[in-house]
Parts: C-alpha cells; sequence; structure tokens
C-alpha cells in the first residue's frame, strides 16, 4: 500500500485530517505545511484558528497552534505579534468567521497594518453548521438559511477589495483558488514573505470547495467553484 | 509577602493599580476605553510612553483587547486589561476561553450600575458576572479591595495567583475606589516573591504545543473539566481569603465586602462607643468564597446583616453557605447601584436589636 508523504510540519499522527471528503481545507493546510517546511520555520511559526471547519486543523501541524473563538483569531493573532515580534504569526479561518462575526477585528488589523498574516478560506457559506448563509454568499444562492436563493446586493461580500481602502503602502492583499494549489503556495509564500520583510498586514483569501453543503457531486463541485471565480476575481489585489 | 522597599505617597486608587502592576512584572496591556476604568489604560499608555518594553495596544473592541491579551499571554508575556459593565460581559468571550484553556489573566473591573449601560461609577453588581461568568463553572479568582492601599496590595496578588495556578483572576472595584486619592505605600516586591511567566508557545523547552477549547467528544471534556475542578479545589485552599473584626460573639454580625465593607467598619466603630456588640465578616476573595470562614464566623452571632450595593448577589451566597449550618434571622440592606452610608449601617443593626 502506498503511504502518503508528509512535509516535516505537518502532523502525522492527526492524520487522516477530519475533514469532509472533496474538502478545500486539506489542500490549503497541505500547501501551507509544505511552505512552513520549505521556509523552515516550525520552530519561529505559530498557527492560530478560527471557529468553523477551520478549527478541524488545530492538530494538523507540529507547530504551535492556538484554536480560538468565532471571528477572534485575528485579534489573538495580533496580540502574539505584539508580545513577540520576531513569532511568525499565522491567522486561519473561514469567511464565517472573516468576514461576519471577525470583521471589525480583520479590518482593525488591517488598518492598523499589523504585521501578521491572514490566510481566509471562502466556500460562500457557514459550513460547520450546516451551510448558512455567510457575507460571501453569492446573489440567488440557495443555503440552509436563504432556502429562496440570497438576496442581498448584485456582489458578495468582496473581502480583500475592501481591506484595500484601509490598507497601508506594505500590506499585501490576494485572492486564489484551491483548483491551483501552485497559486495557493505562491500567494501565502508572497503573504509570509511580506511578514518576514516586516511590511505588515498581509492576506490571503482562498476561494475553496464544500461539496457538502453545496450538495455537488464531483463535477458540480467543480462548475460551482469555476462560478466563485467569476463573481470573486483571482490575483493580488495589492502588493 | 514582607514589603522590602517602601514608598508611601498619595496617589489615585486607579494609579495603585497600574504601580502595582508594573512593581509585579506587568508588561502588556491590551484594552479598551469605558468609565470607569479608563484611567488604567490611559495611565499605562503613559507608563509605555517612557519605557519601551511596555507593549500597549488599545483595541477596536472589548473581545478584541481580550484575545489581543491572551495571544500576548501565550508567547510570555505578563499581560492584562481593564473593563467595567457591559465591557465586562463582552470580555466573557475571551476570560470564558482563558478559563477553559488554563491561561492566566488579570483583569482589573471597575463595577458600574446595571443592568446594561446602567451608571458609569459605582456598585456592586458584577458580582455574579465577575464570579461566575461565561459558560463554564466559573473557576476563576476574584479579589475585593476595599481601599487604594488593598488595590496596591491584591493588584500585586492577582498577578502571583494568576500565574501560580493558571486561573483567570480579577481584580473586583469599582470607580469610587479608582478615583479616590489616598495615601498609598506602593512596596516593591522581591524576586522571588514575584511568580515568573513562560511562554506556552515558541518555547524551547516545550515541544509543539497544540492547544484546543473545543472537544468533539463528551467524554473528553469532560475529563479535563474533571481535572480543572480538582487542581482549583486544591488551590482554593490557599486563595481563599477573608477577615473578621469587632466582637467574637456578636448580637449582629454584619456580613459585607468592598467599599461597603468600609461603611460597615465605621458603624461598628461608632456602634461598639455605644456598648453595642457587633461585628463584620469581609471576604478578601469573592471566588473562591471562604465558605469555612463564614460559618465559623456566625456561630457565636445572633443574627445576621447583610449590606450590599446590589439586590442580593452577594446575599445569596452567604445564605446558601449558611442553610443548614445555622438557623438565625437574617436582615437584608440592598440597595443596588447605590453606595451605604455608615449611618444606614447603625440605623439597621439598631433597628434589630
Amino acid at each position: 500500500m502506498i503511504q502518503p508523504r508528509y512535509t516535516s510540519s505537518i502532523k502525522e499522527s492527526s492524520k487522516p485530517s477530519n475533514f469532509c471528503p472533496g474538502c478545500g481545507h486539506s489542500i490549503i493546510l497541505k500547501e501551507l505545511g509544505k511552505l512552513i517546511s520549505e521556509m523552515g520555520i516550525e520552530k519561529k511559526a505559530i498557527f492560530a484558528i478560527d471557529i468553523g471547519c477551520s478549527l478541524l486543523s488545530w492538530d494538523f501541524y507540529d507547530v504551535d497552534t492556538l484554536q480560538t473563538h468565532h471571528g477572534r483569531t485575528t485579534a489573538s493573532a495580533v496580540g502574539m505579534k505584539m508580545g513577540k515580534k520576531d513569532a511568525i504569526v499565522i491567522a486561519y479561518m473561514g469567511d464565517g468567521g472573516g468576514y461576519s462575526i471577525g470583521l471589525q477585528n480583520l479590518i482593525h488589523a488591517c488598518y492598523r497594518n499589523d504585521n501578521i498574516s491572514v490566510i481566509l478560506v471562502n466556500n460562500t457559506m457557514f459550513s460547520m453548521t450546516g451551510g448558512q448563509m455567510a457575507p460571501t454568499t453569492m446573489s440567488h444562492e440557495v443555503t440552509d438559511s436563504t432556502p429562496e436563493g440570497a438576496f442581498t446586493h448584485d456582489k458578495p461580500f468582496m473581502g480583500p477589495e475592501i481591506l484595500k481602502s484601509v490598507a497601508h503602502e506594505g500590506a499585501y492583499l490576494a485572492r486564489c483558488a484551491v483548483s491551483s494549489p501552485p497559486q495557493v503556495y505562491q500567494y501565502m509564500k508572497n503573504a509570509l514573505d511580506n511578514q518576514i520583510n516586516g511590511r505588515g498586514f498581509s492576506f490571503v483569501e482562498v476561494l475553496s470547495y464544500c461539496p457538502t453543503n453545496w450538495k455537488t457531486d464531483a463535477k458540480k463541485t467543480c462548475d460551482f467553484l469555476d462560478n466563485m471565480k467569476k463573481e470573486f476575481p483571482l490575483g493580488e489585489i495589492k502588493k | 509577602m514582607v514589603p522590602t522597599k517602601t514608598s508611601t505617597s498619595l496617589m489615585t486608587g486607579n494609579e495603585a493599580v497600574i504601580k502595582a502592576a508594573l512593581a509585579v512584572g506587568a508588561d502588556m496591556f491590551c484594552g479598551y476605553p469605558i468609565t470607569p476604568s479608563t484611567e488604567i489604560l490611559s495611565h499605562w499608555a503613559q507608563a509605555a510612553k517612557s519605557n519601551k518594553s511596555l507593549v500597549f495596544l488599545q483595541a477596536e473592541d472589548e473581545p478584541a483587547s481580550g484575545f489581543a491579551m491572551i495571544g500576548g499571554i501565550t508567547v510570555g508575556r505578563k499581560a492584562w486589561t481593564a473593563t467595567a459593565g457591559v465591557g465586562n460581559v463582552l470580555m466573557q468571550d475571551p476570560l470564558s476561553m482563558a478559563e477553559a484553556m488554563r491561561i492566566p489573566t488579570v483583569t482589573y473591573i471597575g463595577q458600574r450600575g446595571g443592568p446594561s449601560t446602567g451608571t458609569v461609577i459605582y456598585s456592586q453588581q458584577e458580582l455574579n458576572l465577575t464570579r461566575m461568568g461565561g459558560n463554564g463553572e466559573g473557576l476563576r479568582v476574584v479579589y475585593a479591595p476595599s481601599n487604594s492601599q488593598e488595590l496596591y496590595d491584591m493588584t500585586i496578588k492577582a498577578f502571583n495567583t494568576a500565574w501560580r495556578y493558571r486561573f483567570p483572576t480579577f481584580i473586583l472595584s469599582d470607580g469610587y475606589l479608582g478615583k479616590t486619592y489616598s495615601e498609598v505605600n506602593a512596596w516593591q516586591p522581591k524576586k522571588e516573591e514575584i511568580v515568573s511567566t513562560e511562554a506556552f508557545f515558541l518555547n524551547p523547552r516545550l515541544q509543539p504545543q497544540n492547544l484546543r477549547n473545543c472537544y468533539s467528544q463528551e467524554h473528553e471534556l469532560y475529563e479535563v473539566l474533571l481535572k480543572h475542578f480538582e487542581e482549583y479545589t486544591k488551590a482554593s485552599e490557599k486563595i481563599v481569603e477573608s477577615e473578621t473584626i469587632g466582637s467574637k460573639d456578636p448580637d449582629v454580625l454584619i456580613c459585607a465586602w468592598g467599599g461597603v465593607a468600609n461603611s460597615a467598619k465605621t458603624a461598628i466603630e461608632e456602634l461598639t462607643k455605644e456598648g453595642l456588640r457587633v461585628g463584620l465578616f469581609r471576604p478578601l476573595t469573592m471566588r473562591p468564597f471562604p465558605t469555612r470562614a463564614l460559618q465559623k464566623a456566625v456561630s457565636g452571632a445572633k443574627k445576621i446583616l447583610i449590606c450590599e450595593s446590589a439586590n442580593g448577589q452577594f446575599g445569596r451566597i452567604v445564605r446558601e453557605t449558611l442553610y443548614g449550618v445555622c438557623d438565625i434571622e437574617i436582615r437584608r440592606l440592598y440597595k443596588p447601584a447605590i453606595g451605604i452610608m455608615p449611618e444606614e449601617i447603625e440605623q439597621e443593626v439598631k433597628e434589630m436589636l
């Protein structure tokens, strides 16, 4: 039997992870694990994670990890960085945690140009609780709490674009999709480099799969993500 | 602890708290302005201006300041915060996480009238919230000072207790205490009398730490909680404090805490001059509560008078502690969100005799 090969930062004893089959988190976390190992920052990094599906990564790495409360990961990460300036602090959260309950903390961390890196996974809904509407839910999207389709605005919540309006010169803001792991890796690397170089706040939104709550098969899952890419343009929004 | 270096000077209670925090090695403060605790934040900002080793964050809200404080603690900072009233309500979010994860925190509370925004200077209505707030079992330590010197002494004690036992620790004060000028002996504890911090994260002595407060199995959490209860009970014996003054077998035993206990002390002086036998039982730790000391204090008493600036938050603890222990008359002087003068206590005592 072929055994999976893990990079050194990934904690083998906690695998297989608890994410649903087809979930995008595992792909993003694997890329981040590779990045942490290849940058050689296992002993310098702190991984802070939110409530929601992201909390399932509390023991994903052999890296110091703090699982916090819903929306409070950014603030916890800010405190870590203020307390220890040479720590490389990575905050990991979903779109509910970052854009809904934790938006105040996120936007102020960007506004203050706090030198931390935030990775936010956008699957257009609150998935741990069964797929309710999030700020990122797209127009007419049916969710557990919008059975007749979401009627918000033409556009869902555009995280990096909104953060850009308060971002400092040194900030890095980007969006990528889990369908291209090399791009996820590269943008996360750019974010961590931004932090290591002391330029300030860095933020990567990753569009991600949630077949469980989208109620999609493999093909429709890919189609859903393709549709998301039309709503949420990929690229480096600020660098 | 025996004071080593003393310097007595005139200062507000809030200044005493800051001086004590610095004396015991606090090096990070995260807060959000709210009356009557704002001066703690602004005095710290002043201190951080001249001492660059002190970290200061005025956060965007109370939860952010509480979680940033926790972030700082995880990397080895002696971080703390101060809040009040509805800010205390919001602060329960980070503090319940601290309670679950045994993160040592120190929180100064300037009580104000409630519920809701209420009034801004004085009350004793944040007792329940501070003792038992959060969705847990109140594994916390709550010190209740009644004057500026006690604010100083208990702040030093609060930091040492928090870092020694790793339970969220509080200094439960109010705006009158914080804003009153009085003489304070700002003694410096010896180095060996200060409990040091140790980083949870990026600590070369430790393996990588994966810390969580969420469990998928009920029995996992149950086992964690049993261990915490056991450690809390054990620590409680060392932490719990109270004072009993006046007659040992009083006709009336007054039960009061914080600022109200000061009024009670003045009342007892007057009543004693008049030849009446009156005593005071005052908890110095509101949680853990000095249960045995209270039961001992009432053993020689004929009647009890409970005084508090709340509608029975303290009284319920007293009555629960005494249930089945004694069956003597209990009178209540409950004045929620307003102060109690010594004359009112004297009058109540006289009506009971």
